[in-house]
């Protein structure tokens, strides 16, 4: 029984991990490249749950609603770096949180203004409802399982587009100077922009993929970039692989360790002290985990050479 | 180089002794208040909204000391209003409802909390410090939500004031409103007094140059991580009278937004002044409290229905607003008036 | 011969292939003005990085007065008398000249977890500071914020820090660079002023200022140190000319 739910649950911790990756490597880059705190990277999460819930409200088909909310979603990165972003790039991390802070604030008034502060929920498409059987006796539903498969593929595409074409190569470099990269007569503005639309469409891609298994509200994207940051700090600013492997860390640690805390407990203490023991400490663990990932390496896993 | 320009514009706050106009008008217009609200009408709202105001200048005040004098960026200052909050509201739920016992513990709680997490955050740098911060803030969040027997993701109501000495007497709002004053003029002095002093001017040159400052002997994170334990124990203190104004304590005291919002209000108010931080304080929270009546008045032109809808959605105003404040008012309030006398 | 102030015991510093401290070995005596030369790139800067504490070595040691200092940080390494100036400037630029060096006056005398009592007003640490500004010929800009003096007042600076941390010896990392004539003329008259007085270390591309103030000369080439000796048997070495031609004219 504890086999097939540790199982389950390490899916699970995969499938928030993959989701957790789609959201970092955005951030990372953007970090990584622009030297730019984005706050505002969660509301683009949350933007993109909104469109395809919108979209497929107008267009009856989840497939139909992620195609036209993965553009609307760059779209609005794009928009969002002109009004806002361009304009903080030479200034200190200081100004940039309170600027996208301020990001933030307008954005989750503004999608309680269109579409009300009540959840919206999404309906998982038809094609990808209902469950398997991935081992006697044990079910498993066909969507999260999707979302594990479309996670993956974009991490590989992502590893492709980093590592063997010459945007990527731009980028990397970026990544560990991005004075050296302006000065052999690269646009940088341009780069800067691409890198940002790209890291926003993939953070709306998450948003999207999770409509149909979360409720779609205001603020969801305030804690998942809290995490989002986690995971890129614990995997070093900049460095793809580095947010892969820490998503899929955290991921597993938080879903793992909330299941599990309280079990483990068990064998030290009394069952009651040992599930409240176990429920207090659970949310508590990756932060512990980062903090003594940076205690031992202070930029991080990967850190990117500089 | 307009980096260099600013710091050297910056006053020196070595000359101290020269009259300042700012802090003196801030502080006698606290004192005058309770005279004008028992005029008001509505003396309960306007003591709440001023105390509110003080007690979040002692906290916006604690982070400007890191923050400006340091530039430590600290993105998890809420978490000690909680360690505040909590140690006052746990210690009363089993009877200890004594301000005299609570807030030492409170301060020992939030100096031992500072020096843990000071500890391991002041060995990053930069981005890693903002990050780290907020995650420790994050995790004491979290610590507060499963504290099922203290409330939980609820809270827990006060049943009354915090005593002192065994007296009623934080029951009147006049009486509490005096202890904010006293405690924030007593922050205020020994924050002045400590950014002067041989540790202050440490804590200033490393924020210069802490290479520099190696290299003339001292040991910079000794001293940022003395500054962070100051920091956390006035934030500590903000977070007692903040429980026993509100008679009501939550996790919503350290969410990462509220770390976020004393961000904002010490560089609001300007950074590195002390007194700028209690203005920003106040701007930020009266702007939040009339804000909307704002919105509903310059919108006259507009049908009710439409204005009230604005009212509501204020938050809409406020946003672009922090954005176009960090963008165009460099320096903060403390800036703008500042400005005219250096032309 | 007297017991070395410092001594070097083959250091050694290398980025993966590249050895930037090849095996240095080098002994300073007490009161000298001992300046190290060297082609652009033969790791003068590195090497002071490394005496000074800034930088790890890979091997070898560092003794200073007689006792191993090789594990200890820059702090510690001040606070036992060896103090370093910064090839590129790096004063306080928002603190006046005088707190500047009171600042430096500060870190030994007495404790700096003090929270009460105005430092700026402290005769005990302003009265030093302004000797050293005057002995760095820099006594009337004390109360200029220290960004606004020109580019050779911050050199003399950097010596009044320097001076004012009571160093036993004083590692000076090209003090004239970027200075003007004149300017320069006014940093070596103090360098002069100071010689004899404590122990200095000149790391230093003009080789006119050297040979006029040094009382050895050591030539640091690709990390190696090709001799050390008086600066006139220097300018007559053949290795060392072979080493710097069409580097510059030797003088």
């Amino acid at each position: 029984m504890t086999a097939t739910l540790l199982f389950v649950q390490t899916l699970n911790g995969l499938q928030f991990g993959l989701i957790l990756f789609l959201i970092a490597a955005g951030l990372t880059l953007v970090f990584g490249v622009m030297d730019f705190i984005n706050l505002a990277h969660g509301v683009q999460y949350m933007v993109g749950a909104y469109l395809v819930a919108a979209f497929s409200v107008w267009t009856g088909s989840f497939g139909w609603a992620l195609l036209l909310a993965l553009p609307s979603a760059l779209g609005f990165g794009l928009l969002l770096e002109v009004l806002v972003f361009r304009h903080l790039y030479d200034r200190d991390h200081l100004d940039q949180v309170l600027a996208t802070f301020g990001v933030i604030l307008f954005l989750n008034q503004a999608v309680k203004f269109v579409w009300g502060a009540a959840p919206l929920s999404v309906p998982v498409p038809d094609l990808l409802s209902g469950s398997v059987e991935i081992a006697s006796g044990l079910l498993y539903p066909v969507y999260r399982l999707a979302i594990i498969a479309a996670g993956l593929i974009v991490a590989a595409l992502l590893y492709v587009l980093v590592n063997h074409t010459r945007i990527g190569m731009l980028v990397r470099a970026g990544a560990s100077n991005a004075a050296m990269v302006s000065a052999l007569g690269v646009n940088i503005q341009r780069l800067f922009m691409i890198v940002f639309g790209f890291g926003a469409m993939l953070a709306g891609f998450a948003g999207a993929m999770v409509a149909p298994i979360l409720s779609v509200e205001p603020g969801m994207g305030d804690n998942i970039l809290i995490l989002a940051f986690v995971v890129i700090v614990i995997g070093g600013i900049g460095s793809i692989r580095g947010a892969f492997l820490a998503a899929l860390l955290i991921g597993l640690v938080d879903t793992v360790g909330r299941s599990f805390a309280p079990n483990l407990l068990r064998l030290f203490l009394d069952p009651a002290a040992a599930s409240q023991t176990g429920r207090a400490i659970a949310p508590m663990l990756i932060y512990i985990f980062m903090a003594a990932v940076l205690f031992f390496r202070p930029s991080g896993l990967f850190p990117v050479k500089r | 180089m307009t980096e260099l320009a600013d710091t050297a514009s910056a006053p020196a706050p070595s000359l101290s002794t020269r009259f300042e106009v700012v802090p003196i008008v801030l502080f006698a217009a606290f004192a005058a208040a309770p005279l004008f609200a028992t005029y008001s009408g509505a003396e309960g709202y306007v003591l709440s909204l001023l105390t509110r105001v003080m007690i979040f200048g002692i906290a916006a005040m604690a982070l400007d000391l890191i923050l400006g004098y340091g530039a430590l960026v600290s993105f998890g200052h809420a978490a000690f209003l909680g360690i505040g909050g909590y140690a006052v509201g746990i210690l009363a739920t089993h009877g200890i409802e004594d301000a005299l016992i609570q807030i030492p513990v409170a301060l020992v709680a939030s100096a031992l909390f500072a020096l843990v997490t000071g500890a391991i955050s002041l060995r990053t740098k930069g981005v890693y410090f903002i990050m780290i911060t907020l995650a420790f803030g994050q995790m004491l969040y979290f610590l507060a939500t499963s504290l099922a027997a203290y409330g939980g993701d609820d809270g827990m109501t006060l049943s009354s004031r915090s005593l002192v000495a065994g007296s009623r007497i934080l029951k009147s709002d006049f009486a509490f409103y005096w202890m904010c004053l006293i405690c924030l003029l007593g922050a205020y002095a020994f924050s002045r007094s400590v950014v002067a002093s041989r540790f202050g001017r440490v804590l200033r040159g490393t924020r210069e140059n802490a290479i520099r400052m190696e290299a003339i002997g001292f040991q910079p994170f000794r001293f940022q991580l003395a500054a962070y334990v100051i920091s956390g124990m006035m934030a500590g203190l903000a977070g007692c009278l903040l429980a026993n104004q509100a008679e009501f304590v939550s996790p919503a005291f350290m969410t990462w937004q509220r770390s976020g919002e004393l961000i904002f209000m010490v560089v609001l108010g300007g950074l590195g002044s002390l007194h700028g931080a209690i203005i920003g304080a106040a701007a930020f929270l009266l702007l939040e409290e009339f804000l909307p009546e704002i919105l509903h008045g310059v919108s006259f032109f507009l049908a009710e229905e439409t204005r009230a809808h604005l009212a509501e959605n204020w938050k809409m105003v406020f946003g672009p607003l922090l954005i176009l404040i960090v963008l165009f008012v460099r320096g903060g309030i403390m800036g703008l008036l500042r400005r005219p006398r250096h032309g | 011969m007297a017991e070395p102030l410092l001594e070097l015991r083959n250091l050694r510093k290398a980025y993966g292939a590249l050895v930037v401290t090849d095996d240095v070995s080098l002994a300073v005596q007490p009161g000298e003005l001992h300046a190290i030369i060297g082609p652009n790139g033969a790791g003068k800067t590195t090497l002071i990085h490394q005496i000074s504490g800034t930088l790890r070595s890979d091997s070898g040691s560092v003794l200073f007065a007689g006792q191993d200092v090789t594990s200890l940080s820059m702090p510690q390494r001040v606070g036992r008398g060896l103090a370093r100036s910064f090839q590129i400037t790096s004063i306080l630029p928002g603190f006046s000249a005088l707190e500047n060096v009171a600042l430096a006056v500060q870190a030994r005398s007495g404790s700096s977890f003090r929270f009460f009592g105005n430092a700026s007003q402290e005769k005990a640490l302003n009265q030093p500071a302004m000797d050293c500004l005057q002995q760095a010929g820099l006594g009337a800009r004390a109360h200029i914020p220290s960004g606004l003096l020109s580019h050779g007042e911050k050199r003399q600076l950097e010596l009044a820090i320097g001076l004012a941390t009571e160093p036993k010896l004083l590692l000076l990392d090209e003090p004239l660079a970027g200075t003007g004539h004149d300017e320069s003329q006014r940093v070596v008259e103090t360098l002069r002023r100071l010689k004899g007085r404590l122990t200095i270390v000149l790391i230093e591309h003009d080789m006119e200022a050297v040979f006029s103030l040094a009382d050895r000369v050591s030539v640091l080439v690709y990390g190696r140190v090709i001799a050390t000796d008086t600066p006139g048997r220097i300018r007559a070495n053949p290795e060392v000319r072979a080493a710097y031609l069409g580097e510059e004219e030797m003088v």
